[in-house]
């Protein structure tokens, strides 16, 4: 057994790693979700914002972080959504403002097609520049953002007739993956201008980074999926239809982050006896080598 | 026939015959999408007094006005393909098997194989390097590249410079929405026209050196802009985040998870353990792990004991990491195989867009796996 282990080729690491994951999705296994302080924090700086309260989503991801980070834009715009505030979508990353068509195709065009376009919510499009964009945002919108994403001027849009900068907004959303995201936003918005209240969803790698910020200046984090799934089980608890037994009766893409969660707890499993049967190996190792 | 050929073989005939499995259990009907044809027409109005407007004429701004007068030049029609779930295309074959509304869609059928194709090629390298990897990477490489460079040119090259030194000519041929205060001329913007030009001469026979300056001027706004953000937002703000008091009150809460108020009507405030135990493992993380990063005195004594400490934590934020990158990684290739469950082979449907999925037939018809 000890030969068998020590000299197992990697690749049938992935296929176990891979079974781990396939199965539970075919399975569609679920498992009850608790939301944390860091996930109620974000849900509750948004509940705290009235009707009409204007919202800025960065989004600052690409579909390489979609598996990630969609759940969560979906939750975000939902939630803006059923408060009603007014939506303006941006992103720093080319791929963005495709991302944010993708969450209005899931949430607003489907389930709230009272909400028009310059009056509910502008998508105002991709700019380049990295923090160079926030840092000129945060002072004068208008001078980067001269049209909206499809080149209507942006003063024949009513929404954007209040706006000078970004510290017009009621609330930050910021949905990173990496640079340019929450870190810069954090460090040229939230730190040197108070007012902006930021929350940010960002990736697993870049959670453990944005942690040091919280609470001071960046009140609120989900971190991956598990952050998603957490905050999507706050706005179902809050929002959600239910049928007649009590139990949810929403579409399965309001349970994208729950429902990813099921192969997360079987994965991690894995991993977790994988590294403990590495280190049982090296340990035995260790000791022929040095009783020999 | 060497052993990598021979795995590689059996891997595509698996993969091959259970396509083909799916194929004769399906009927064929898996990995197909469909749209929904749905016919625009937009007019041009003018209210008394008002420049001339194209509106939706299925819009309630079409109300305000007798669409009846409106000569055919002046209205334009078009048909928009817009995505649709398999059930709703169904659900009208058996209403009307000639109705043309919803229809199948070959290119994104196409677009749907493709994808699953590039799936697999990519998750080939699992196995080894191959052709397929390759190619895989090789599309995404030059597919990127090229959508970048196309959405920076029409995103900013068009609207945010040429956009502000010409903004006549842009408006007429390529941003017609450029109107209002964003279409003034602003001849500053002629600087950095001028620095781009400058810094593409690089690619030039002779004179490269041109392209130094406004690489300079790039590298001394960047690292300016930087410094001061990390020195704020980082270095200042972290130290003083650190301060916290190590007894922390907090507000108590009753049972039925109300504030607790006093006579005056202000909250009780009382010792809260978990807070407190918070704030001194935050400063004793920090003070170890600085202790550690401080190379000045010899890591002996009450120094090297902090020191190690200070490693302690550094593990724990190292292993936190890996935690949090295996769930992002886990996420990623949760994704994908979704799709290749659902989108490709409609083995299971999550989101309710087809009248059954086979795993859920399967269950039903298998209660004991369930």
């Amino acid at each position: 057994m000890y030969e068998f282990l020590k000299n197992l080729d990697r690749r049938w690491v992935f296929l176990l790693m891979l079974l781990s994951v396939a199965v539970p999705i075919l399975l569609n296994a679920r498992f009850p979700e608790k939301p944390t302080g860091l996930a109620r924090a974000v849900f509750n700086e948004i509940e705290k914002l009235n009707e009409g309260d204007p919202v800025l989503l960065a989004f600052d991801f690409d579909p390489a972080s979609e598996g990630e980070l969609g759940p969560m834009a979906t939750a975000f715009v939902r939630h803006c959504a059923e408060k009603k505030l007014k939506m303006y979508f941006m992103s720093l990353w080319p791929v963005g403002p495709r991302m944010v068509e993708d969450a209005l195709d899931r949430v607003v065009r489907p389930d709230f097609p009272d909400l028009k376009y310059g009056e509910d919510w502008v998508q105002l499009g991709y700019k380049s520049g990295y923090e160079a964009v926030i840092k000129v945002i945060v002072t004068d919108l208008k001078q980067l953002y001269t049209t909206d994403r499809f080149g209507a001027s942006i003063d024949s849009i009513p929404l954007m007739a209040d706006i000078q900068s970004v510290q017009d907004f009621s609330l930050v959303i910021n949905i990173s993956a990496g640079y340019a995201g929450t870190k810069e936003w954090v460090q040229y918005a939230s730190t040197p201008y108070p007012d902006i209240i930021l929350v940010a969803g960002c990736t697993g790698v870049q959670a453990p980074l944005l942690y040091p910020y919280i609470p001071e200046q960046l009140p609120g984090l989900l971190g991956a999926i598990k952050g998603a799934a957490e905050y999507e089980m706050l706005v179902l608890d809050k929002y959600g239809a239910r049928d007649e037994n009590g139990e949810l009766d929403e579409p399965g893409k309001y349970f994208e982050g729950i429902r990813r969660m099921g192969p997360q707890l079987i994965a991690h499993v894995l991993m977790i006896l994988l590294i403990i049967t590495g280190n049982i190996i090296f340990f035995i190792e260790r000791n022929r080598e040095g009783s020999s | 026939m060497n052993r990598d050929t021979m795995t590689w073989t059996i891997i595509f005939a698996i993969g091959l015959a259970l396509i083909l499995i799916r194929i004769v259990t399906s009927g064929g009907l898996f990995g197909k999408a469909y749209v929904k044809a749905v016919p625009r027409e937009y007019a041009q109005v003018a209210a008394p007094g008002e420049d001339e407007n194209w509106i939706d004429v299925t819009s309630e701004e079409a109300l305000d006005y007798d669409l009846t007068q409106i000569p055919a030049d002046e209205r334009i029609t078009w048909t928009s393909y817009n995505q649709t779930h398999p059930i709703d295309y169904a659900n009208a074959m058996a209403a009307d098997p000639n109705q043309s509304v919803y229809q199948f869609s070959f290119w994104r059928t196409f677009g749907i194989w493709l994808s699953a194709f590039f799936t697999l090629a990519i998750f080939s390298f699992l196995y080894k390097d191959n052709p397929f990897y390759k190619i895989a990477e090789s599309v995404v490489v030059g597919v990127s590249a090229a959508y970048w460079m196309v959405v920076g040119f029409w995103s900013v090259i068009i609207p945010n410079l040429f956009g502000k030194i010409y903004p006549e000519s842009v408006q007429s041929w390529a941003m017609p929405g450029l109107t209002g205060e964003s279409a003034k001329q602003d001849l500053w913007y002629l600087i950095p026209l001028i620095l781009g030009v400058m810094l593409l001469w690089r690619l030039a026979p002779k004179g490269a050196w041109i392209a130094r300056w406004p690489l300079a001027f790039i590298i001394g706004t960047t690292a300016g802009m930087r410094l001061m953000g990390f020195l704020h937002g980082d270095f200042i703000s972290q130290i003083r985040n650190s301060i916290t008091s190590i007894y922390v009150k907090t507000a108590q809460i009753a049972a039925d998870g109300t504030p607790l108020l006093d006579a005056a009507g202000l909250p009780v405030m009382g010792f809260d353990f978990w807070e407190s135990l918070r704030s001194i493992i935050i400063i004793i993380g920090v003070l170890s792990c600085l202790v550690y990063f401080f190379f000045s005195f010899e890591h002996k004594g009450i120094v090297g004991k902090a020191a190690k400490l200070g490693i302690w934590f550094l593990m724990i934020t190292f292993g936190a990491a890996f935690g949090f990158t295996v769930m992002g990684r886990i996420a990623l290739l949760a994704i994908r195989l979704e799709f290749l469950f659902d989108d490709w082979l409609w083995l299971l449907d999550p989101s309710g867009k087809r009248l059954a999925d086979t795993v859920g037939l399967l269950m039903q018809s298998f209660p004991m796996l369930t």
